[in-house]
């Protein structure tokens, strides 16, 4: 990509699917309308970036790691809804409807993303508090700091915090 | 001057522009893009996409909610 490119960054701290759909969407968007495109994935956003078949490494984790990895979502296409999930019923629905309407999943979005150069970034600190290894996670992707974030952000034209 | 036509009909926001994207990719300054989308936002998206993009929106026209646009990629 170009020297001069305008830049975008988005922050994707929700790991709610709707939420992070929204991020992709316009991260897409962006990359296809020139801009050079970074995605900073932390907390919550991080269950966005796991691989459906994840490898073992996750000896480390403590009790309470242990209990957070079983109650977090398994990859981008077990996301809950940020609203009316219902236990998953409602994220189920959703991905019915939006199918039926011809919006592209998720997973297919992440591919788009990818496709378009679009940087994925996962915060070191959050998956080093959560316990989530790098094996967990898809390979495309940087693990990265929050200066990498704000240097990335600070020379952008398009700055956004999903939550 | 290379002429070819996408085919975006049956995919939602934002896929085809992000499938316009991937053909202008693959293509060269001057070349023409024939895109076919019956997404009912594309009308304004591919404004926006040419523009953006410094790329000429040659015509767009709609027929039973199928837009029809002509694109020519900017030279160099």
């Amino acid at each position: 990509m170009e020297q001069d490119a305008k830049k975008a960054t988005i922050v994707v701290f929700s790991g709610a699917m709707d939420k992070v759909m929204a991020a992709f969407i316009i991260a897409t968007t962006a990359a296809a309308m020139g801009m050079q495109t970074t995605m900073f994935f932390t907390f919550w956003g991080l269950s966005a970036l796991k691989r459906e078949d994840p490898a073992s490494g996750t000896s480390t984790r403590n009790w309470m790691q242990k209990m957070l990895a079983m109650m977090l979502p398994k990859g981008p296409a077990n996301l809950p809804l940020s609203q009316m999930n219902m236990a998953g019923m409602g994220a189920g629905m959703m991905k019915k409807i939006m199918q039926q309407k011809n919006v592209a999943s998720l997973p297919e979005l992440i591919e788009s993303a990818q496709d378009l150069d679009v940087k994925l970034i996962a915060c070191q600190m959050s998956m080093d508090a959560m316990g989530i290894s790098r094996e967990e996670l898809i390979d495309e992707i940087e693990v990265a700091g929050a200066a990498s974030y704000v240097g990335e952000a600070q020379n952008a034209e398009l700055n956004l915090f999903i939550s | 001057m290379a002429n070819t036509t996408l085919d975006a009909q049956g995919l939602a926001c934002p896929m085809p522009i992000v499938k316009l994207t991937k053909a202008a990719k693959s293509m060269a300054g001057g070349d023409q893009i024939t895109v076919l989308a019956d997404d009912p936002g594309f009308e304004p998206d591919v404004k926006a996409w040419v523009e953006a993009q410094g790329h000429d929106l040659k015509s767009i026209t709609e027929s039973d909610g199928v837009f029809t646009a002509v694109v020519e990629l900017k030279s160099g």
